[in-house]
């Protein structure tokens, strides 16, 4: 979410004066184009969020009945559906504090010091992050099966923390490496030791990029649907629960988990994003 | 780069980055390894597998499964060129015009990020449902016949891939076009240029390399997605992603499946690795030596 904070834009470009009747193009087409896709981006969640207060009696939730707060209020009488939601919230609790412990700890490496393998760690890093799901997921149960590895709420984890260290890593890394060293030296050179170097001038700098990459290990986590499908034995988890509930009739109470889950998130975006931008005025 | 000077600390980058260095081998690195092994295994999941260097799983899964196979690279193409065609004008427009609501404009872009992937998909479900909000109102207006219907059909997997998908191809564009600086458009004007020669030959080269991000990105997970054919599609849209976690999961024929990912992997590695040689690497570099 950052990268759409940081840059401001530059001045409007003058549309080109020497044929003033295509200016349309930009001045209405295109303008309208763009909010109509908008529009096709919002669809789906308007709906979500729409259909999250249909009065419907029976389980289907398809026709508009009219309006009710009835499943705000009973949020968790679908006992497997709130079972998969706890599930979620705590797989993604721990694999984002493991990944975000260990990413930030690469990210370091990679970013302050040149050391022979690197490449290696490089290389890892980038197939982590491009390598399809499908694949990890594929390939981390052909792992599970030939060892014999009950399957469930560890290896749903294990699976998680695989990979958002990788995105965490890069996250933390390009912090790393826009830091002025010349702080660290300041400090140093007042006569503090490396351990408090680090704990009150490195770790504060790196904050926000450790912060960032915790965000996203925790929206990848609680998103995933993929390699959780092929690691979670009996284990549900919220995106399981609902893809399975996709077969018979989704409750309404989805639509409020989703919609709590967007404001939540959206929430978290702006308040970054007023943030950063409090920090640079 | 800020590679520390001094001596004696020579251990510490290996030992700050071996927890994770150590995580992904175990549970990246040597999972793909493991899937290799098991591809050329034969037996069965009572007995036990057995490592044999059975070929024959490789082909076994191409005879079977080639129409899947086919049918996601088929998909993914079109997924991908319905992304660019379709992202293109919005980046352009954004990059080019958007001021001081630039970021704004992207915000509203990645809205569907900050609803779960499934969830979005199964809007689509319910939006596109036999009686839902779209064929509904036609319906009963006598627009279409009563037995139409989206679900289960390619246009459905193939429109639900491409909402999916959109953003990623619209980051990367916008990216590249925004970085133009647009006093070369000026001076392209300058020389007379007509707007649409001007940005054939000025915008359209300079934004490629964020074309050619934008279709990697896209392309890859498009061809290995199951989840918009799961709850989109039906029988005859299904793509080798479902083959695979239905091989795997409820046949538990693993060497066929871990053969059949393999198989995928190697295509999309040969793939991306061609394409990036025709098209990517040279002409990207071209560009940014100009």
């Amino acid at each position: 979410m950052t990268a759409i904070a940081t840059r401001e834009a530059p001045p409007e470009v003058a549309p080109a004066p020497a044929v003033p009747g295509r200016r349309r193009w930009t001045r209405r087409i295109l303008p309208a184009y763009t909010w109509l896709m908008i529009c096709y981006f919002s669809l789906p969640i308007l709906v979500m969020i729409v259909f999250g207060f249909n009065d419907t009696t029976g389980k289907l939730n398809l026709r508009w009945q009219g309006f009710t707060l009835n499943w705000y209020r009973n949020l968790f009488d679908n006992p497997g559906l709130t079972a998969a939601l706890r599930n979620s919230l705590l797989i993604a609790l721990i694999s984002t504090v493991l990944s975000t412990i260990i990413g930030t700890m690469i990210g370091l490496a990679l970013g302050r010091y040149r050391f022979r393998g690197k490449n290696v760690y490089d290389l890892v890093i980038f197939s982590a992050i491009s390598a399809p799901e499908l694949v990890l997921g594929a390939s981390l149960l052909s792992l599970f099966i030939t060892v014999q590895f009950q399957r469930g709420f560890v290896t749903i984890v294990v699976a998680h923390v695989a990979f958002s260290l990788a995105f965490v890593a890069v996250t933390v890394r390009a912090r790393v490496l826009g830091l002025d060293p010349t702080l660290e030296e300041a400090a140093q050179d007042l006569g503090a030791d490396h351990w408090t170097t680090f704990r009150k001038i490195t770790l504060p700098l790196l904050a926000p990029g450790i912060v960032a990459g915790a965000l996203l290990a925790f929206a990848l986590s609680i998103d995933d649907y993929v390699v959780t499908s092929f690691v979670n034995g009996q284990v549900e988890t919220f995106p399981i629960w609902v893809y399975g509930a996709t077969r018979v009739g989704v409750p309404p109470q989805v639509n409020v988990m989703g919609t709590l889950i967007f404001l939540g998130g959206v929430a978290i975006a702006v308040g970054n994003a007023v943030l950063a931008r409090r920090q640079r005025a | 780069m800020s590679a520390r000077a001094g001596g004696g600390r020579g251990l510490a980058p290996y030992l700050i980055g071996l927890p994770g260095g150590l995580w992904l081998a175990v549970f990246f690195v040597i999972p793909i390894l493991v899937m290799l092994s098991l591809s050329l295994q034969s037996g069965n999941a009572e007995e036990g597998f057995r490592f044999t260097w059975a070929w024959s799983n490789y082909a076994d899964a191409w005879e079977f499964y080639s129409t899947q196979f086919i049918r996601s690279i088929v998909y993914a193409l079109i997924v991908t060129g319905l992304c660019l065609a379709l992202a293109y004008p919005m980046a352009y427009w954004i990059a080019f015009y958007g001021g001081a609501r630039k970021s704004t404009y992207l915000f509203l872009i990645l809205l569907p990020f900050f609803v779960s992937f499934v969830i979005r998909t199964a809007s689509w479900k319910f939006i596109l449902n036999d009686q839902g909000l779209v064929l509904g109102p036609l319906k009963d207006a006598g627009l279409l016949p009563d037995d139409f219907h989206l679900l289960a059909t390619s246009t459905a997997v193939i429109g639900g891939l491409t909402y999916n998908y959109l953003p990623f191809m619209v980051l990367p564009l916008y990216v590249a076009l925004e970085r133009i600086d647009p006093s070369l458009v000026e001076a392209a004007h300058d020389l007379f240029a007509s707007r649409a020669s001007a940005f054939r030959r000025v915008v359209f080269p300079l934004s490629l390399p964020g074309v050619f991000a934008g279709v990697l990105i896209t392309f890859v997970p498009v061809a290995s997605d199951f989840v918009n054919s799961g709850i989109l599609g039906g029988t005859q849209t299904t793509m080798i992603g479902n083959v695979i976690q239905t091989v795997y999961l409820n046949s538990n024929d693993y060497p066929l499946a871990s053969a059949m990912s393999f198989l995928l992997m190697a295509a999309l590695l040969v793939g991306i690795f061609t394409y990036a040689r025709a098209l990517g690497t040279e002409q990207v570099m071209e560009v940014s030596q100009r």
